[in-house]
């Protein structure tokens, strides 16, 4: 609204819109895959993981080697994500278990060791050259959309991939026993533990598959953003607006979070808004999801679907 | 107590340590002249950046080998500082460089906002800073320096043959695509320059967050405003992003893309080939047939077992800087006034072709076109000889 009395950019004809809105649906839904593991880690066992970044920056390395060993990514998916979800469990077992109990200065402090020591063996196993991974040939064409604009077909295939994860996740947590077991111990584990579960298991299962989320968010966009050192750290900032936006440890605050900053980081980049001869947009593109955090946190401290805590 | 002792310990370790090199400080001074040259490499040796470090320092090294391991007579000692590419850091460490390690010169760095903390360091200290990659304008402009050179490039300097170029080819008007910031900006900046002299029109500016590499809806934008031509400056890893982006949008083969250097080196292994056949303009490119240019990589390839890059070149002249100056004072740097008149006056026999330093210590080069064939960037032609740019006017260089 205020954008009216200021003159907004006016090159965006109908067609364009629509696409932008199904670029923005996209970003967006891909920003979900990540920002979902970051958040049920984070909700359900209340560790601030900071390495998320760096599990998703392993994972599309994993689709990078993978891919050229087993001759298609079809391949390289299932077994990345087995690799990914087992060192996880692992990762869990070895180190994040001991952080349950302790305050969040040491869990930050473990995690982002951990983003450094990643850096490190990736720069040792890979070294710090770009690569790029060749997409499915079944994927690979593009569908006109304007006589100028083509669609990516992968970029439509990776959204509906990431629409049904999310389904997948929203029926796990809330119609299974499993689910029930998680949700229950996410608000009192010592409750669940007296009542015969194994709640240590459960904290495994659930931290090796936000591992296996993160990793497999790689893959999915290793063929589409190239494979490259440090890129995980990028994803990482976004995910955590996300996250907060949406609420810390919900699902659906999570893709609600993830499809708003999708829209406001697509318009913000190609919008011009211009206020008193003050040019606003395009410049200003790089702090529009931080300012719609900063809007969100005013009107609500707890993120959209965040629960009050007492 | 376990924690207090530690500290006792780690107390004594490090007065034992002072005691040590303030003993060992002595002779040094004694022997100013004949002692090892303390060379402060400060590069990113990790993180994305790491690659060009290591080509940068790879490069220098090459000019002391090729030497006999001396430089005028001077053994060198290097001191590694990895700068990580991360500004809040750069004075700091520089700082550390100077006042702690005592270094006679810093050879740094890559990334413009690290460049713009040892530029402070470099002028409050007045120790000989050479910089290898960072384009960042002002360091030899509005900050230049006595003891500031630069042998790589400033940010526009590339950009602004590339304006000519494409208003010479035709192309009435542009849509330019640019991370937001130093380096991007500047770039842009530079491409107008000519551009618009030359009667282009530039009928947007877009403009990516750095290093946010989501580029889907600049594309569809690009797509809707079917400009004659797109300029972008990406580089590395958004570099190889964009172009597959580009070619997936169908973009490529209907609007023409053209772009510094940057946008195409380093990185054509990866995109496949996403980038074929588009023109970019940098100060060095494969196939510069230059009998220099081929015993230098021949050197190189040989000692390293990696092939050179431009970034390697720009780390050899800072050697080959370094040693012009060395030699006019018989190695004696204290004699500065003398060593930086013969690194102003100093033709430097570069792998890219001989080049001099401008009023503000920065390259007067040649800017080559290359084209993109297969994995090289190919040269094709001069776009503009001895190129001195920004004009040397911005700079006023203190006594």
């Amino acid at each position: 609204m205020a954008a009216r009395q200021g003159r907004l950019g006016s090159q965006v004809d109908i067609p364009s819109f629509f696409i932008q809105i199904l670029n923005s649906i996209q970003y967006g839904l891909l920003l979900f895959l990540c920002a979902s593991g970051l958040t049920l880690v984070f909700g359900i066992m209340g560790v601030i993981n900071l390495a998320h970044g760096s599990l998703y920056m392993i994972g599309a390395y994993l689709a990078f080697s993978l891919s050229e060993h087993l001759g298609s990514l079809w391949l390289a998916l299932p077994v990345g994500v087995v690799l990914a979800v087992v060192f996880g469990a692992v990762l869990e077992w070895l180190l994040i278990e001991r952080l349950y109990k302790r305050e969040h200065l040491h869990q930050v402090l473990l995690t982002y060791g951990l983003i450094l020591v990643f850096e490190e063996l990736r720069s040792v196993i890979w070294g710090d050259d770009v690569h790029g991974v060749s997409m499915p040939p079944l994927l690979a064409a593009s569908i006109a959309l304007t006589d100028t604009l083509s669609y990516p077909v992968y970029r439509l295939w990776m959204s509906g991939v990431c629409l049904v994860l999310a389904l997948l996740m929203a029926w796990v947590l809330l119609r299974t026993r499993l689910g029930m077991i998680i949700r229950a111990g996410s608000v009192n584990s010592e409750m669940v533990q007296s009542l015969g579960i194994n709640i240590g298991v459960i904290h495994r299962i659930v931290f090796a598959a936000g591992v296996g989320l993160a990793a497999f968010a790689g893959m999915l966009a290793a063929p589409v953003s190239s494979v490259f050192p440090g890129m995980g750290n990028q994803v990482l900032i976004i995910c955590f607006v996300v996250v907060v936006i949406g609420g810390i440890g919900s699902l659906k605050g999570a893709l609600v979070g993830a499809i708003l900053i999708g829209v406001v980081d697509t318009f913000g980049k190609v919008l011009t808004l211009e206020i008193a001869g003050v040019k606003i947009l395009p410049e200003l593109a790089g702090m529009s999801i931080y300012l719609l955090m900063a809007v969100i946190l005013i009107w609500r401290p707890e993120g959209i679907f965040g629960k009050v805590r007492s | 107590m376990n924690t207090s002792n530690g500290r006792r310990q780690f107390i004594k370790a490090a007065g034992a340590a002072g005691l040590l090199s303030a003993g060992a400080g002595l002779p040094t001074l004694a022997l100013a002249q004949t002692a090892k040259l303390k060379v402060g490499l400060m590069l990113p040796f990790t993180g994305t950046y790491a690659s060009l470090g290591v080509a940068i320092a790879n490069g220098f090294k090459l000019v002391v080998q090729e030497q006999g391991g001396k430089l005028a007579g001077r053994e060198l000692e290097y001191i590694t500082m990895d700068d990580e590419s991360e500004p809040s850091k750069g004075a700091d460490r520089a700082n550390q460089l100077v006042n702690r390690d005592k270094v006679d010169l810093i050879v740094g760095t890559v990334h413009s906002g690290v460049q713009m903390g040892i530029v402070k360091i470099a002028r409050e200290s007045g120790v000989l800073n050479i910089i290898p990659n960072a384009g960042v304008e002002a360091a030899t402009t509005q900050l230049c320096a006595p003891n500031i050179f630069r042998t790589s490039f400033a940010n526009g300097q590339p950009a602004f043959p590339m304006g000519k170029h494409v208003a010479d080819k035709g192309h009435k008007n542009v849509v330019t695509v640019a991370w937001k910031y130093g380096a991007g900006e500047e770039s842009v900046a530079g491409f107008k320059d000519s551009y618009l002299k030359a009667g282009g029109k530039v009928s947007k500016e877009l403009w990516v967050p750095f290093p946010n590499v989501e580029f889907q809806s600049i594309l569809t934008e690009i797509a809707s405003l079917k400009p004659d031509a797109v300029f972008v400056f990406f580089a590395g890893a958004g570099a190889a992003k964009f172009l597959k982006d580009y070619q997936a949008a169908g973009l490529k083969g209907k609007i023409p893309l053209y772009g510094t250097g940057f946008l195409t080196d380093g990185i054509l292994e990866s995109v496949g080939n996403a980038a074929e056949g588009i023109e970019t303009t940098l100060h060095y490119g494969d196939g510069l047939n230059a009998p220099r240019n081929k015993a230098f990589q021949l050197a190189y390839a040989k000692t390293f077992k990696l092939q050179p890059d431009v970034y390697a070149v720009q780390g050899y002249d800072a050697g080959l800087l370094l040693l012009a100056g060395l030699k006019a004072v018989n190695g004696d740097m204290n004699r500065k006034k003398e060593m930086y008149a013969a690194m102003e006056r100093a033709e430097i026999d570069s792998p890219r072709g001989k080049w001099k330093m401008s009023k503000g210590h920065n390259p007067v080069q040649d800017m080559f076109l290359r084209k993109v064939v297969g994995t090289e960037n190919r040269v094709t032609g001069t776009v503009i000889k001895a190129l001195d740019y920004p004009p040397a006017a911005a700079c006023k260089m203190p006594v």
